[in-house]
């Protein structure tokens, strides 16, 4: 079977500012249990990837994105 | 040397709007005895909450940027903690942050109008080529005529 070949989102719509406060853009990347989507899964590049930890790190220490959820 | 830091704080719910900007007035206080500066303030208004914090289930987020010095910070965040209005709050450096991310901005924009230019010079040099080419051809084609020519004036 086909898979198609997963990107990078931050490369691809070029955003070079991954920020904490920006909620919307960090939520895709937040699964239900709310735990970090994997790479592997979301496709995000090593650097872009880092980036967006410490952003939702962040998010979750001011409560705009939860540590757990069921 | 001023840094740049954003300061972010949730205050309880059960905070009337007199009290938040009260607390403002304070950190601004501090700014101006510690030799600050107030770039921003905004107030995000009353969000819920992604978890309970103590017992809260919402709370008022207040954002400020400011130009200041670590120990300056030092003070804002020790005055928030013993503040009880004050249910979370979180300091940021962001200037070495927003240089990193305006170098990357500008880098993309240079390579992209690089890649423009240097398109465009490739695109005029295969016209110019073409039209050279043309000029060679209608020439060949007129000193054919103009043997001709002379081939039956003879």
């Amino acid at each position: 079977m086909f898979r198609r070949r997963k990107v990078c989102k931050f490369c691809a719509d070029k955003i070079d500012d991954i920020n904490y406060k920006d909620v919307k853009l960090l939520m895709p990347f937040v699964p239900e249990r709310a735990k970090i989507l994997p790479r592997r899964i979301s496709g995000t590049c090593a650097m872009h990837q880092r980036k967006l930890r410490t952003a939702l790190m962040r998010a979750r220490q001011l409560a705009l994105i939860p540590y757990t959820s069921d | 040397m001023a840094r740049r830091y954003e300061l972010i704080y949730i205050v309880s719910p059960d905070a009337t709007d007199d009290q938040v900007s009260d607390l403002h007035n304070q950190v601004e206080a501090i700014m101006q005895r510690m030799g600050g500066a107030l770039e921003k303030t905004e107030n995000w208004g009353r969000r819920r909450l992604a978890y309970e914090i103590g017992r809260h289930k919402e709370g008022t987020y207040v954002l400020e940027v400011i130009n200041g010095t670590g120990e300056l910070m030092k003070e804002i965040d020790r005055r928030l903690k013993v503040t009880d209005l004050v249910i979370r709050h979180l300091a940021v450096r962001v200037d070495e942050e927003q240089q990193v991310v305006e170098r990357s901005r500008t880098r993309r924009t240079e390579t992209s109008r690089r890649r423009r230019v240097a398109r465009v010079c490739r695109r005029t040099v295969s016209r110019v080529k073409d039209s050279a080419a043309r000029v060679k051809r209608s020439a060949t084609i007129g000193l054919k005529v103009c043997r001709r020519w002379n081939d039956e004036r003879t």
